[in-house]
């Protein structure tokens, strides 16, 4: 299966309403591997994926995907904090926004990848916030990311969904072998899904930690699980200190 | 409450008060029989009478053609100013410099009194459809502008920044994102619009033209005809009703099938 980007960011500065926000900071991220964000709300982990995505380009620096400049790269499948579906489309016509030239086949598939049956004449409203998830999660993968940028993807859910949908998105990034940066402020997310956990803290914002889970996110155990997120508290514990 | 005076959109309305939309209706003219019954027929003809009248007017007389050429005039007039208030309104939304330099003329567009403008237009190009025509698109753009100006300032930055890290086309971001946040600004825009359309143009025919309803009815004040009055005014609001139930309800009820849609 082939990798995903290797990723390189550095930012010599941004500043955000006259605070410098990043300053001489510097990431590189393998091909493949699935990498955590974590720090507290509102520290910049959001910004460095609209960086990665290519989204926000104000600031001195770059930001290269596979060696190209983020805004030239192949689109990333970015699943967004509040799922930001077109409420005006039907579920089957928010995914072909994404992507115009595919057929209904091919939505459906993409629709029951993420466990979501029967719902392509819905509107989003109709969904669930669960399902609203699955359905933003559904029209990252139509098309076909080699990156994937995961912005809190289970914030406000309530636990069972949240274990599913850990569950799916693990699977989904292990198949496509993309990489991944997931932004979270919950060491749990991180604990399931990631290679990886760098945590940031700080004004102007630094690497914290560096800290490698060994095992393969998809065969972690529920104990192996808990052990990680002991284990990425303390150094989020510490790093405020 | 009439379907058409209510102000929820169509699709937003609950569809089983929908008679109720019909008895204000009757009870109007119900009420215009009572007071007719009660007063001088001279200076309020009954219902019936002015319904009468009607059939008389259309076989007999120039309601028809009346009708023809007013509709014809307010229907370019509203498809030009809504055509040009769109574009502009767009143009001072997206644009801080271009709201900046022309808001002004915008403020003073929709406070410049209809008649002044008629007048100049009359004046400048003679009695004539264009100078009628470009009267009822100078009073009407500046509401649509400043309705399209604030539907493009309220446009939600998230939705463009989906946009733009699904690398959408310009093209695409105006089909998908754009265009659909703008549709109950261009809802309300074409219903207020109409409304001042119909007004206008009748205002004008009175003031500078030979021909259409707003002529007829001057020549019906005249002559103290008020059964010609009311007829023609009957027909007109029965107009303005079959385009509220025919078109602008359904369009909306269409566009805006997402917010309400329950199957």
């Amino acid at each position: 299966m082939a990798h995903g980007p290797d990723l390189s960011l550095s930012i010599a500065r941004l500043t955000f309403g006259g605070t410098v926000l990043y300053k001489d900071f510097h990431l590189t991220i393998a091909g493949g591997e699935v990498v955590a964000l974590i720090g507290p709300s509102g520290v910049g982990k959001t910004t460095l994926l609209r960086i990665l995505a290519g989204v926000e380009t104000g600031f001195d620096g770059q930001a290269l995907v596979d060696g190209r400049p983020a805004p030239l790269a192949p689109v990333p499948g970015l699943v967004f904090q509040d799922a930001r579906l077109l409420p005006w489309l039907t579920c089957a016509d928010n995914l072909r926004a994404v992507r115009p030239d595919v057929s209904d086949a091919v939505v459906a598939q993409a629709l029951a990848a993420t466990g979501l049956v029967d719902v392509q004449d819905k509107w989003p409203r109709q969904l669930s916030g669960g399902m609203q998830r699955r359905l933003g999660l559904a029209r990252a993968l139509l098309v076909n990311p080699r990156l994937m940028l995961l912005d809190e993807p289970f914030v406000s859910l309530d636990r069972v969904v949240v274990r599913e949908l850990q569950a799916l998105v693990t699977d989904l990034i292990v198949q496509s072998g993309a990489t991944a940066v997931l932004v979270s402020h919950d060491p749990q997310d991180a604990a399931c899904l990631a290679h990886r956990v760098v945590i940031i803290a700080g004004r102007p914002v630094q690497i914290a930690a560096d800290l490698a889970l060994d095992a393969l996110p998809a065969q972690r155990s529920r104990t192996q699980i808990i052990a990680y997120e002991d284990r990425i508290e303390t150094a989020m514990v510490e790093s405020a200190l | 409450m009439t379907p058409a005076l209510d102000p929820r959109p169509a699709a937003l309305r609950p569809k089983g008060e929908a008679w109720l939309g019909w008895a204000s209706f009757l009870l109007m003219i119900g009420l215009w029989g009572g007071a007719a019954l009660a007063v001088n027929s001279r200076f309020l003809p009954a219902p019936w009478a002015v319904i009468a009248h009607i059939g008389w007017l259309t076989n007999e007389a120039h309601l028809l053609p009346d009708f023809a050429v007013t509709l014809g005039r307010a229907a370019l007039g509203f498809v030009i100013a809504m055509v040009l208030g769109t574009l502009i309104g767009i143009a001072l939304g997206r644009s801080r410099w271009v709201d900046r330099l022309f808001l002004n003329w915008v403020v003073v567009g929709m406070n410049l009194p209809a008649i002044v403008i008629a007048i100049l237009c009359f004046i400048w190009l003679g009695l004539n459809d264009k100078a009628l025509i470009l009267a009822v698109v100078l009073n009407k753009t500046p509401l649509v502008i400043t309705n399209i100006r604030q539907g493009v300032l309220s446009f939600d930055p998230a939705f463009d920044e989906f946009a733009r890290a699904y690398r959408l086309s310009r093209g695409q971001t105006f089909r998908l994102i754009h265009a659909p946040q703008l549709v109950p600004y261009l809802l309300t825009a074409a219903r207020t619009g109409l409304s001042l359309v119909w007004k206008i143009v009748l205002v004008f025919e009175v003031l500078g033209s030979d021909s259409g309803v707003g002529f007829r009815v001057s020549l019906f004040f005249q002559f103290f005809d008020l059964k010609g009055i009311l007829a023609y005014t009957l027909v007109f609001v029965a107009i303005v009703m079959l385009l509220e139930h025919l078109a602008i309800g359904p369009l909306e009820r269409r566009l805006l099938k997402w917010r309400t849609d329950q199957t």
